[in-house]
């Protein structure tokens, strides 16, 4: 018999595959506009498609970045070399300007602290290995990304014990919240290491508030615990409001230097702000000179390619770039939201209201039969097999309160998205009319699900394309 | 008070950190043959540097692929968002037909066999977190590359056991050493997963032998919850392809394909070595059991091949033409190159191991130690760091059970600097045979310099477990 890992087998059991079907009936018939227009919409993946022409456009002005030489001269050989953990000194040195130039250059980043990863999926399980025992908890803000699940617990064998947030304040984060997290930790036995919160967030779409970070700040100070700030979607704030980064409330609070600040850590990658998931550039920003020690250690497992860094660093030094990089990329995320919310609108549906993200957090509960969460599993397959598109529902966030979908808007053409909006008033008008109608196709959806689910349970633990969809 | 894991703080204690000197003493000093001909020549790092005309004249004639171009059509968007951790099928496709060419067709790798990591490093992670829990063991021959130790064991909790191998019979695995490790590490309460070869060997620079593959094999057919891990990442610098015999070639070979057997080989393999890119983090997981394959894919989101290298070497590695002269190209250089170290030595009076593989040689410099003990390496080698003005790689930092052999490479230099090396180890030991009278002032003189650096060593000890440059160091 053979013997695998409790890492790989304990994966196979006991996980919900209804989500894996939404993906899995998105595969079978994706929608195009020629060759298969009524195929499924997805809506589930949080790409920024937005921008790709202003890339392209330096791309072809700007050859050399691509094509390994500096200055006319190949430098091939160089690249080809170059597996220093400690990353390309003019990548790291790029990226953190970048970073400083999306807080409105009101903070700054020493080179010296970023520590590259593939990723921030690579980032945050660093992180989680250099801050946390196994057993040791995080205390995570619901509704969170689904992928933290495996991301932050898998390998490492820490634990996520969520704070609640509810539909009452908009899903903030109170401090009795927060303080209820705590104790139910203690009472699960778990020591807490941390906070990680994700900001602006996914999937609500919003920025955390001042109050927010500074009640943050307060308690991981008090706790004498850790904060990590995963900060992915930095670069698309569109709202009016500029985005407050923790590093911004360390500096405003004063303590820049202090001991808390060894203790926050900031997650980037270049994955929603450059729509570039595929190139695997992420980044953690810490103070902590053992933290940014280890993780460079630990990088080894996840390096970034000598070949994108090289690419990246060219591309972000062009400060011309980066400057209307960022107007025009947050100038076109306003504008694609506003059509989504004014399409869900129309549709009878609202969204919480957000400033950011690449998508909405959609409220559907009036949509559902009951207020529970097998209704809004129902509505959600409803949608995937009805309407046609592909949305994620909020149980598969950890929200504590059925009926929310997440709604992405950023990785789909104009077109495409005003007829999203239109299959979705049309459901929901005949919805409205045919209450008594929809039972029996409702007992065919519920059949459906029995059949193809039991197959799945046992093989596949995740779906497959949970990394894909942050 | 900060409160960090275990494993981000206790790296900081314990370990030796004189190999960090010899890396300190170079990055100080290194030799250029215009700037600094009097610098310290690196012979540490296993990198092949040898081909890079040939990729370089690839390159030039197919302008399109690096630009992100397929038939002259921008493709740029379709990779900035390709994120599948299934891979490009194009550049898996072309993976496995390498793979297989490589090891002359003999053997074929299916694709959807195939899991991309970034870099072998990652890889080797990998495979441990699929078939190992903490507290389990796996069997390395030794000397093995110490990268290991953190490659398997760090964040995974899992244990490395050596199994001992000698000089007296060129350090091939023995079917008595074998077992002794399965027992110590059953003396240790360690629950054995599996065994771990590095086919070719580093640092030992020879291919796994049919009569040490049979032993591993029979070992595994015997113990059902055994597996073997099998890193070729070294199995395009065999000099002469018939001489390398793959995991895979066995498996066919004995006809195992239909028994459990098959599910519990698995193979490594990384472009770091054969096609010398170690910068583009290109590593791939072979395996037969689709479980492994179905986890560790899951687990290669921590560390994907960046979209624009695998579309860029999917081109490369899907030219017939150029696999097909490269291969052979590459060996030949390499034999050329390893025949000149030899010789050097030789004419020296060193030998080395002989060897039919790999990017450096496994050299005997037993007879130039003061005494028979770990003491006396660690002193030759300061003395050929400092002194020699060589960095070369002591066998007690691959495990080694004897003292007094050392990893040299010879890819990563040129030929005229792999001359100047040789030259400047001639002096010494020539110095050395003419000097050893006068030599106990200066072993006096170098014990000073010595418990200098001795207190550096402490401030470093604390900071720094493993010298920094070591994840380049395989």
């Amino acid at each position: 018999m053979k013997q695998l890992s409790t890492k790989v087998t304990s994966n196979a059991h006991g996980q919900d595959s209804s989500y894996f079907l939404g993906w899995e009936e998105y595969e079978k018939n994706p929608y195009n506009e020629i060759k298969n227009p009524n195929g499924i919409i997805q809506m589930g993946l949080a790409e920024n498609q937005l921008c790709f022409d202003l890339i392209e456009t330096w791309l072809a002005k700007n050859p050399d970045a691509a094509g390994l030489k500096k200055d006319g001269q190949s430098i091939f050989k160089e690249l080809a070399l170059f597996q220093d953990y400690h990353g390309l000194p003019e990548f790291k040195k790029a990226l953190a300007e970048f970073m400083e130039e999306i807080r409105g250059n009101r903070v700054t980043f020493d080179p010296s602290k970023i520590v590259l990863a593939a990723g921030s999926t690579s980032a945050n399980e660093t992180l989680m290995f250099c801050l946390a025992e196994p057993g040791d908890a995080f205390l995570l803000p619901t509704p969170y990304y689904p992928g933290f699940d495996r991301d932050l617990k898998w390998r490492t064998g820490a634990e996520i014990v969520p704070i609640h947030c509810s539909s009452s304040n908009g899903f903030q984060i109170t401090e009795s919240a927060l303080q209820q997290a705590y104790q139910q930790a203690q009472k699960l036995d778990l020591k807490v290491k941390g906070v990680l919160v994700t900001n602006p967030s996914n999937p609500l779409g919003t920025m955390l508030t001042r109050r927010e970070l500074n009640l943050l700040v307060d308690f991981i100070s008090s706790k004498n615990i850790h904060l990590i700030s995963d900060e992915i979607y930095s670069g698309t704030v569109f709202g009016f409001e500029q985005f407050v980064s923790v590093m911004d409330v360390l500096k405003d609070k004063n303590l820049e230097n202090s001991e808390v600040s060894k203790r926050v850590h900031v997650v980037y990658s270049l994955s929603k702000d450059l729509g570039l998931p595929g190139f695997r550039v992420g980044a953690i920003y810490s103070n902590d000179e053992m933290v940014v020690s280890a993780a460079t250690k630990m990088s080894s497992f996840g390096l970034v390619s000598s070949q994108t860094q090289y690419l990246l660093s060219a591309l972000l030094s062009d400060k011309k770039f980066t400057s209307t990089y960022l107007n025009e990329n947050q100038k076109r995320l306003k504008i694609r939201q506003k059509q989504l919310v004014s399409g869900l609108e129309a549709a009878g549906v609202t969204c919480l209201k957000s400033n950011a993200g690449l998508f909405c957090w959609v409220d559907m509960r009036h949509l559902l039969d009951t207020n529970t969460f097998e209704a809004e599993l129902e509505l959600w397959k409803k949608i995937v097999y009805e309407v046609k598109l592909n949305i994620s529902p909020g149980s598969s966030c950890h929200c504590t309160e059925p009926g929310w979908f997440r709604v992405c808007f950023a990785n789909m053409s104009e077109d495409t998205l005003d007829l999203a909006m239109k299959r979705l008033k049309e459901y929901v008008e005949s919805t409205d009319s045919r209450r008594v109608i929809s039972k029996s196709s409702h007992e065919r959806i519920k059949s459906l699900r029995k059949r193809t689910v039991s197959n799945w349970v046992f093989r596949v633990s995740w779906t497959d394309r949970v990394p894909d969809e942050r | 008070m900060v409160l960090l894991s275990r494993k981000a703080t206790c790296n900081s204690h314990g370990q030796d950190s004189s190999y960090f000197l010899g890396w300190e003493e170079y990055e100080k000093n290194p030799y250029d043959v215009i700037k600094n001909p009097q610098g310290i020549i690196q012979m540490g790092l296993a990198e092949n540097q040898l081909c890079f005309d040939l990729l370089e004249s690839w390159l030039a004639q197919n302008t399109d692929v690096a630009c992100f171009k397929r038939d002259g059509q921008s493709i740029f968007r379709e990779l900035a968002l390709f994120q599948d951790y299934h891979g490009l099928s194009s550049f898996k496709n072309a993976l496995a037909d390498f793979m297989s060419e490589n090891r002359g067709n003999r053997v074929s790798f299916d694709s959807n066999n195939l899991v991309l990591t970034a870099g072998a490093t990652s890889a080797n992670e990998t495979l441990m977190f699929c078939l190992a829990d903490p507290g389990d063991a796996f069997l390395l021959p030794t000397p093995y590359y110490p990268g290991f130790d953190r490659d398997l064991k760090w964040r995974t909790g899992v244990e490395i056991v050596p199994i001992q191998c000698s000089s007296t019979n060129g350090f091939c695995i023995t079917k008595l050493a074998l077992e002794e490790a399965y027992e110590q590490a059953k003396k240790l309460n360690l629950n054995v997963k599996g065994i771990l070869i590095t086919n070719p060997s580093n640092p030992l620079g020879t291919t796994t032998t049919q009569t040490e593959l049979n032993i591993l094999f029979d070992f595994i057919t015997k113990n059902k919850n055994i597996h073997l891990v099998s890193d070729e990442i070294y199995s395009g610098t065999t000099f002469n392809s018939s001489e390398f015999v793959s995991v895979m070639e066995i498996l066919k070979n004995n006809q195992l394909e239909n028994t459990d057997v098959l599910n519990r080989v698995h193979v490594v393999y990384s472009l770091s070595k054969d096609l010398g890119l170690p910068g583009f983090r290109v590593g791939a997981i072979y395996s037969n059991d689709k479980d492994v394959i179905s986890a560790a894919t899951k687990m290669s989101s921590f560390g994907l091949v960046s979209s624009q290298t695998q579309y860029l070497l999917s081109s490369l590695l899907s030219d017939k033409k150029f696999t097909k002269n490269y291969l052979p190209e590459n060996q030949k250089r390499l034999k050329n190159r390893q025949r000149k170290l030899v010789l050097g030595l030789e004419a020296i009076g060193i030998k080395c191991l002989k060897s039919n593989a790999g990017l450096f040689c496994w050299v005997d410099m037993r007879p130039l130690l003061s005494s028979k003990t770990f003491e006396a390496e660690m002193d030759l080698w300061k003395k050929i760091v400092y002194e020699v003005k060589l960095n070369i790689s002591p066998g007690s930092s691959c495990h080694c059970e004897e003292p007094g052999w050392f990893r040299v490479c010879f890819a990563n230099m040129s030929e005229e600097t792999l001359k100047l090396a040789l030259k400047r180890l001639k002096k010494f030991v020539d110095d050395g045979n003419s000097k050893r009278s006068c030599q106990k002032s200066e072993s006096q003189k170098l014990k000073g310099s010595r418990k200098k650096t001795m207190s550096n060593v402490s401030n470093w000890v604390f900071r720094l477990s493993l010298h920094d440059r070591e994840a380049e160091e395989r």
